[in-house]
């Protein structure tokens, strides 16, 4: 089923639910302001060029933008300082990815987990038990078998996190998802046989590979970029493909997917799946970034920074995440200078109230709204963020 | 669709009965074979933790079973109470009136958050549970500028001071910490004199069966909203204050008291009282004894029950279809 067969099919059907009177819309959740589901497109004056397909498809979908912020993050570096390579924007693109993981889960599959920092903790903690550090508990293995195996670990994990919590629905899961977190901060601070208690690891570096050094800042940000570029095209590329459309059918109305065959629980445990995965790359870098895990990187704190990261960017579109993030990050690095260092968890409160209160779609819906009021007009933005939010 | 659990069970609740029955009564009577002193002190000890976290979870039960509303900054709200009833104990020495202070902070509190920001979002639960939780940050972040982040420990008042002796098996026992049990039974008979007897109470618990229809009852929805919320949060405060005596208040309890508050009303049932007392009593039971018997773990325990629960009643023992 294609992406245009999927709208064409939900507008009439709620269409004709409106015209029967307005018991049906009722079991529709009115909260949730939803991403767009992929356009369809209207004319392709490319259709009848002999140009191979990848071409086509390039001409059809690249802008200026999809040029230009790529080569600005692969230049950024060069003529950046180190602190700001690796402090703000290695930082950036770390929590970006995590925070990535639950744009996927909660835009496109309607399922807020608070659990992604979990899972990416899960992640990070393999690698600091498996691989080398400076703590006795570490077995040492090769980065090779490690990294891997952690990967292996924290999916498994956010699949079982997935299977419990698929079980209840709304705001359900983000009660249970928060109280396996809190649960997990718990055991590893209070275990010392394996997690090593309120110490954690310290000194897990990423390796040196191929006669480089991955820790320093250059090739760590480029390390980063790779895999947070990857993970964006992932997202991008799996919320077009067949799973993802259902997926979205399954976040606007699982009952009627249901009746259409689809399986809910499964798809919905599979994108739990998916969204492990990239937080668990993301919690390796994590890892790496910081040089060490202790239960502080797995706290409440952290666990609700990733879902402000998330809101404060917007759900709307994977890119939001990064958005949000770089925004944090800044706010983390610079507030500082403007406030008391102790008082930021006060401005990043204050930030993510004053966009949960007047912009539920964060800052891309800020900027949608911008250019819907302020730039040329631009009928599907305009559409979208006005008539189908049903505040 | 099974609607209660009554005698009258299936397969696979006797399975659920045999699986948590039998290792419980197993470990009973070893433990008090092993030690009968230890085996009673740490029933008592669970039952009044039990009784503080069901006084705090009732509030966040109350209010999610009204309002469909996940309240996370109820454990902000826990520590805005217990703060403020230390400071009143602490410049009048009339812990009455700490009490009384600790209940009203948290319930204005709770009235303005309902009043001010969640009276606008009805019926967006995403929106109000995201709203909450950057109020918690705030709330949270505030009380440590106000209070720094040290230790606050509030005195027990003259009269609940010291052990009672004479005890049969356990000997002697903290007073203060068995005027909790009081606390929770007390609070425990008057919500249900409240949500049985009265009339606000029959309007609660006909806003939770339906509140469209309440409305068009000619209910003002919007007061009885808003009663209840500032319960709810008062109920919070309340158990920050008595909470205070007993575990210290820092920075970090907010979040303690909110996973408690959340897996009792996970594995009660949301919206239930009683729910909230089943899940209360488990919760704190298997919190002591794992602390008692098997420190590393005891989280595990928690975990496990909640696992147990959820794979059995995922909406919890007295959960009902929202």
């Amino acid at each position: 089923m294609s992406a245009a067969h999927w709208r064409r099919a939900m507008n009439s059907a709620a269409a004709s639910a409106l015209a029967r009177g307005a018991g049906v819309p009722a079991r529709v959740p009115a909260s949730r302001s939803r991403p767009p589901v992929a356009r369809p497109v209207e004319v392709d004056p490319y259709a009848d060029s002999s140009a191979p397909r990848w071409l086509k498809f390039l001409w059809r979908h690249l802008g200026p933008r999809h040029v230009l912020l790529p080569l600005l993050a692969l230049v950024f570096p060069l003529v950046a300082t180190p602190f700001f390579t690796f402090q703000v924007a290695a930082q950036a693109l770390v929590l970006g990815l995590v925070a990535l993981s639950l744009t996927f889960l909660a835009g496109y599959g309607g399922m807020v987990s608070l659990a992604q920092l979990t899972v990416a903790g899960i992640a990070g903690y393999s690698v600091a038990i498996f691989g080398v550090s400076g703590t006795a508990v570490s077995l040492g293995w090769p980065w090779w078998v490690c990294v891997p195996l952690a990967l292996a670990i924290a999916t498994v994990c956010a699949t079982l996190i997935g299977w419990l919590s698929v079980r209840t629905e709304g705001i359900y899961t983000i009660m249970i998802t928060l109280a396996i977190g809190v649960a997990f901060y718990y055991l590893v601070l209070q275990n010392y046989s394996v997690f090593n208690g309120f110490q954690g690891f310290q000194k897990v570096y990423p390796p040196t590979v191929l006669g480089i050094d991955w820790r320093s800042p250059l090739p760590f940000y480029y390390l980063c970029l790779a895999c947070s570029l990857a993970g964006y095209l992932v997202v991008k590329w799996l919320v077009r493909a067949p799973f993802g459309i259902a997926l979205q059918g399954i976040r606007d109305n699982p009952r009627r997917m249901n009746a259409l065959g689809y399986n809910v629980v499964a798809h919905r445990v599979a994108a739990y799946a998916v969204a492990g995965l990239i937080a668990a790359v993301g919690g390796v870098l994590l890892v790496w970034y910081n040089g060490l895990i202790s239960p502080g990187s797995v706290s409440t704190t952290w666990l609700i920074n990733i879902l402000v990261i998330a809101v404060l960017g917007g759900m709307r579109h994977p890119i939001g995440s990064f958005v949000g993030a770089v925004v944090f990050v800044l706010l983390q690095t610079f507030a500082i200078d403007l406030i008391d260092r102790e008082r930021f968890n006060l401005v990043i409160g204050g930030v993510f109230l004053a966009i949960v209160l007047f912009s539920p779609d964060g800052l891309l819906g800020l900027w949608a709204w911008l250019r819907s009021r302020f730039g040329p007009e631009q009928a599907v933005t305009a559409t979208t963020s006005n008539s189908r939010r049903r505040t | 669709m099974r609607k209660t659990l009554t005698w009258g069970l299936t397969a696979a609740q006797w399975a659920l009965l045999v699986l948590v029955a039998l290792p419980v009564a197993v470990f009973s009577v070893w433990a008090m074979v092993d030690n009968t002193r230890l085996y009673f002190v740490t029933l008592l000890n669970g039952l009044t933790l039990a009784s503080l976290y069901f006084i705090v979870a009732s509030g966040f039960t109350l209010v999610f079973g009204l309002m469909r509303n996940v309240n996370l900054a109820h454990g902000s709200l826990y520590l805005l109470g217990g703060y403020v009833g230390f400071v009143v104990a602490e410049r009048t020495g009339w812990w009455i009136l700490a009490i009384a202070a600790g209940f009203l902070a948290a319930a204005i509190a709770g009235l303005l958050i309902q009043v001010l920001i969640l009276r606008h979002m009805q019926g967006q639960d995403l929106r109000q549970t995201m709203v909450t939780i950057g109020l918690s940050i705030v709330i949270a972040d505030l009380l440590l500028w106000g209070f720094t982040g040290q230790v606050h420990q509030m005195e027990a008042p003259q009269w609940l001071h010291g052990p009672i002796r004479g005890l049969p098996v356990v000997n002697a026992y903290s007073a203060y910490r068995l005027s909790l049990l009081g606390f929770g039974i007390a609070i425990g008979v008057f919500l249900w004199w409240l949500l049985s007897r009265t009339r606000v109470g029959a309007m609660i618990r006909a806003g939770v069966d339906d509140r469209a229809m309440l409305s068009a009852a000619g209910v003002n929805v919007n007061l009885v909203f808003a009663v209840t919320f500032m319960l709810g949060a008062g109920l919070a405060g309340f158990g920050g204050v008595i909470g205070a005596v007993e575990f210290s208040m820092v920075p970090g309890e907010d979040t303690r008291l909110l996973l408690a508050s959340l897996i009792v009303v996970i594995v009660g049932g949301m919206g239930s009282v009683v729910g909230a007392a089943i899940g209360a009593v488990i919760l704190g039971l298997a919190e002591t004894y794992g602390l008692a018997y098997a420190p590393t773990y005891s989280v595990v325990f928690t975990f496990l029950i909640l696992i147990l629960v959820l794979a059995f009643r995922p909406r919890g023992i007295m959960g009902r279809a929202a």
